[in-house]
């Protein structure tokens, strides 16, 4: 009898095998395990914003994009504005958007059912996963209709709807976003927003904000006053839920975040990745330059970040102030690879070598851990980034890039290549829908540790092809 | 926050360090704990059988587990002591001057306990659970934060959907001591006069006027609806988060560990093991479990380690596999016996089984690391419905204890042993568990808490987020990759032979 059971679960479980990019275990003939990624929905949604202008929409939806993307949830946004720009090559002034020209209505509706038809095509067959439909969407007969339009397509709805009196805010989103927008390319400021106020004005008889009662059976949040307070019905997913924690935890406050990595390390120099060493002494020379810089840019109620490696928490020991460490901020885990050369990487791994030059943002070291691990891993640090005000971050490479990433919206192609050398500040300002960066060198020489993708990543490489991008080191 | 983190900062005038405040003295605060600057005050609003005393219980259990001491007091609790039977719902009619003097009463003492807690005891939040439905009230308590240095959060509950309230008042009103008689119908009667007392006196808050510069979450209809006014900081946002996840359809949670491996078989700790024929044999169990329990839209998760995506393979369903649902991380000692251990890194084992729940292997994890990592678990955990969660020894300890309110110093001993299964049901303001253990043999990989007599003398290995960086950390790769310096043992800082209470400047004896 035993003889027989056994048997029969030698037959039964699959083989599983692992993918040796990204170090997954698989049953072998491909099969219903979902591998968590960040949200597990079934179907795709849609995000609406509501809002008259100048109230934060399109801020909302870039930001919101750029965080969905980092964590790994394909998402793009379709703003109605530029599918109006394309339409009507030349903006001649506010008259436009008179709720009695007809002309113009016609137009824009036009625009709008474009862009849900691009979202159709982006959520059904180009694989996305999230759409933000940015525009005004200010009537419920507007809403009515992507409503209707979502519902044919199995999308699910969520609404962002941003609230704001605040005369103050309003001018100050003009002047920092309608001034260089396409529309007002030939006008001089008072112009523009003379006409813009006008044009707010257009909506404002016909907008119907989302409303408890008439709108309760809708996914919505209302963002009032920039953040101050927010109404939120009927979250009905994980990825609401995120979406939601995300923007009440944004702001607009003007700051800073400085970011720049632990001071040159003994291991660096030897040009060997990962460990736990301390800094050499030009890396010590670089703390302290930091802490000049840092007393030059007078920066207001500064924090400093650290990871819980010696290298980053010595060189925040030099600037004499108080700091916090994070275990997140750890550098990426290089597994059976911690503490090697790249040399010794190829000569006893040249597969795992291979691999990773291959998929660099995917690619697992055996009992370690991916740029997409890390990602993962640093989403706490973004979101109470994302809170706090002016910040320094001292961290890692690997870490440094996710962040970059993060901040600068750059793919996950892009990402593990971002250049982050050792000794340089990157100062992050928000402005506008972007980020300025501003990058400072402080002129205290280093090794380079920056590995560019070779171009034979091929697994029968010769050794040389592989090492063709090492840095010098000694 | 500053002074405390100069103090841990300054290195060189560790012994000079005197920290006042007592609950950043605690070495061993989780960065939650850190992250939270100044005391904090929830206050619950709302009238009686709108789950205040759910959510505050949740919420204290939630925030203790991620690190945070929080604690509640409840009002009703001090109106028992006060006044020792219960007639009827007379006393709290708002025209009965006698039981209003006494209720007064109660909240001051309450709110003088809050202080103690807050101040002198090393909490960080107290839950004030009580009605709190009239302005007077709520002035009084914002007079007492004010004075205090507190921050408040209020957190009303608003329901009127009669159905919910109940369903409530059957679940937790029936079995209060102030029914010892337990007539469902007199009850019901009772009670609901009861709200309807202070239904007379209610003014909800007002975002509008009124309240509109606190700081508070409405929640309306069982979390149908959100409102939220100006969260104040991390702390906040975590609350409100949380508050937002959590819902009170009846559902169940099972955990398990994979089935048996083979390094369980050989007494080794982590690796990436396959499943043992008798591992085997229980997954196939499990299947039988699954199917017998005919469990509807059940979700199965696992870890990306072999052992637990064999063992779901099993269940021919689909299933999710978590990076973070990992066993923890023994760094050095991965794959080792506690035997190899002992005799490898004598100093480490004993420091493990002198502190297990903060204890960090080297190039590795601790139990509150773990904690840290499986957060998004427990969120997640919270918003689902049936889920079945195949993980580990260690990460299922982590995990239940969030559910069974379990401490750091019970944690880490929490007997999870394989081939059986733990199901969760969330009763009243607690959880039932039920363990079910599916009748296949395994070896026991359960290691008892030792008994290691206190040595206030031992030197404790420096905590990873003390600075001194003029020290060698503990790290050490996985490999002994050539050219790796020998580890040389290092002299105690003068602070290490300090006594226990200041231990947080010492650092650690390393052998090699």
């Amino acid at each position: 009898m035993l003889d027989n059971e056994d048997h029969l679960l030698e037959n039964h479980p699959r083989e599983l095998t692992q993918n040796p990019l990204k170090k997954i275990w698989m049953p072998h003939k491909n099969s219903h395990i979902g591998h968590r990624r960040v949200c597990m929905t079934n179907c795709p949604t849609l995000i609406v914003t509501v809002g008259l202008p100048a109230r934060g929409k399109t801020y909302i939806s870039k930001k919101l994009t750029r965080y969905l993307n980092w964590i790994g949830v394909p998402t793009k946004e379709f703003n109605v504005g530029d599918y109006r720009r394309e339409c009507l090559k030349i903006y001649k002034s506010f008259e436009f958007f008179r709720p009695d020209n007809e002309e113009g209505v016609k137009i824009r509706r036009q625009c709008a059912m474009s862009a849900l038809n691009d979202v159709r095509q982006y959520l059904s067959v180009e694989g996305g996963q999230v759409a933000v439909f940015d525009a005004t969407n200010t009537t419920r007969d507007r809403r009515g209709t992507i409503m209707k339009f979502a519902e044919q397509n199995g999308f699910k709805v969520f609404f962002v709807e941003s609230v704001c009196e605040d005369p103050e805010v309003i001018a100050q989103n003009i002047v920092q976003v309608k001034l260089g927008n396409p529309d007002y390319m030939n006008c001089s400021s008072e112009e523009a927003i003379e006409d813009f106020m006008e044009r707010i004005k257009c909506y404002e008889t016909s907008y119907q904000p989302l409303d408890e009662d008439l709108d309760s059976d809708v996914s919505y949040i209302k963002i009032m006053d920039v953040g101050r307070r927010y109404l939120v019905n009927r979250v009905v997913d994980h990825i609401q839920s995120r979406i939601v924690y995300y923007l009440m935890n944004i702001h607009i406050t003007p700051r800073s975040i400085y970011l720049c990595r632990h001071g040159e390390s003994d291991l660096n120099i030897k040009g060997r990745i990962g460990g736990d060493s301390g800094l050499s002494s030009r890396g010590k020379e670089f703390a302290k330059h930091l802490r000049s810089f840092l007393e030059e840019q007078k920066i207001k109620d500064l924090k400093i970040w650290t990871s819980q490696m010696k290298r980053t928490i010595q060189t925040a020991e030099c600037l004499g102030v108080p700091y916090e460490q994070w275990k997140s901020l750890n550098e990426i885990d290089a597994g059976v690879c911690e503490e090697m050369m790249y040399e010794e990487i190829q000569e006893h791994f040249p597969l795992e070598f291979a691999l990773r030059d291959q998929d660099k943002y995917r690619y697992r070291y055996p009992k370690g851990e991916s740029y997409e691990d890390l990602v993962q891993r640093l989403e706490p640090v973004i979101m109470e980034l994302e809170r706090q005000e002016n910040v320094l971050v001292i961290c890692h490479q690997a870490v440094m890039r996710c962040l970059l990433a993060y901040f600068l919206d750059k793919t996950s192609h892009e990402l593990p290549y971002l250049k982050c050398p050792l000794h340089t500040v990157l100062k992050l300002t928000p402005v506008a829908y972007g980020c300025k960066v501003e990058s400072v060198y402080l002129g205290v020489e280093s090794v380079n540790t920056h590995r560019d993708r070779p171009e034979n990543v091929n697994v029968q490489r010769s050794t040389e092809d592989a090492l063709q991008t090492v840095p010098a080191h000694l | 926050m500053s002074c405390t983190q100069r103090d841990i900062g300054a290195s060189t005038n560790s012994t000079e360090a005197k920290r006042t405040d007592p609950r950043c003295n605690e070495k061993k605060c989780s960065w939650a704990s850190y992250m939270t600057n100044s005391p904090t005050m929830i206050v619950m609003i709302g009238l009686p059988a709108r789950g205040k005393t759910y959510m505050s219980k949740k919420l204290t259990r939630y925030l203790n587990w991620i690190g945070v001491p929080t604690k509640v007091f409840n009002l009703g609790v001090y109106r028992r002591e006060a006044v020792r039977a219960y007639k009827s719902y007379d006393f709290f009619r708002h025209d009965n001057e006698e039981a209003m003097k006494i209720r007064k009463q109660c909240a001051l003492v309450a709110l003088q306990d809050v202080r103690v807690y807050l101040t002198e005891e090393g909490g960080q939040i107290a839950v004030f659970d009580a009605t709190n439905t009239t302005r007077e009230r709520r002035d009084l308590i914002q007079a007492f934060v004010k004075e205090n240095g507190f921050k408040v959060f209020f957190v009303e509950s608003v329901c009127d959907d009669p159905d919910v309230i109940a369903a409530n008042i059957l679940e937790v009103k029936v079995s209060s001591p102030d029914y010892p008689e337990k007539h469902r119908e007199r009850v019901m009667e009772d009670f609901l006069k009861r709200i309807e007392c202070y239904k007379v006196t209610y003014q909800p808050l007002d975002p509008d006027d009124y309240d509109k510069d606190l700081s508070f979450i409405k929640v309306i209809n069982v979390g149908q609806r959100f409102l939220v006014n100006r969260v104040q900081d991390y702390i906040q946002s975590k609350i409100v988060y949380y508050l937002m996840n959590i819902h009170v359809h009846s559902h169940s949670i099972y955990l398990c560990r994979h089935g048996e491996s083979n390094h369980n078989v050989e007494g080794r700790i982590g690796g990436d093991s396959e499943l043992s024929p008798r591992g085997k044999k229980f997954a196939h169990a499990l299947r039988d479990f699954i199917e017998e329990y005919e469990l509807s839209d059940l979700k199965v998760w696992t870890s990306q380690l072999r052992r637990t995506i064999q063992t779901a393979e099993e269940l021919s369903v689909p299933y999710e596999q978590w990076k973070i649902l990992n066993e923890i991380d023994a760094g050095v000692c991965e794959e080792m016996t506690y035997q190899m251990i002992q005799e490898t890194f004598p100093e480490e084992f004993a420091l493990r089984d002198q502190d297990k729940y903060h204890y960090r292997y080297p190039g590795g994890e601790s139990y509150q690391d773990l904690v840290q990592r499986l957060e998004p678990v427990i969120m997640e955990l919270e918003r689902q419905g049936n889920v079945l969660v195949i993980c580990h020894q260690a990460v299922m300890r982590c995990l239940l204890a969030y559910f069974l309110d379990k401490g750091a110093d019970d944690l880490p001993y929490m007997k999870c042993p394989l081939h059986t299964v733990l199901k969760l049901t969330p009763v009243a303001y607690g959880c039932k568990v039920e363990m079910f253990y599916l009748n296949v043999e395994a070896v026991n990989t359960h290691r008892d808490r030792p008994l290691v007599p206190r040595d206030s003398a031992l030197i404790h290995r420096r905590n990873s987020y003390t600075p001194l960086s003029s020290y060698d950390q503990v790290k050490r790769p996985r490999l002994y990759s050539a050219g790796n310096q020998p580890w040389l043992p290092l002299a105690p800082t003068p602070s290490a032979l300090m006594p226990e209470r200041l231990q947080s400047q010492v650092s650690g004896r390393v052998t090699g």
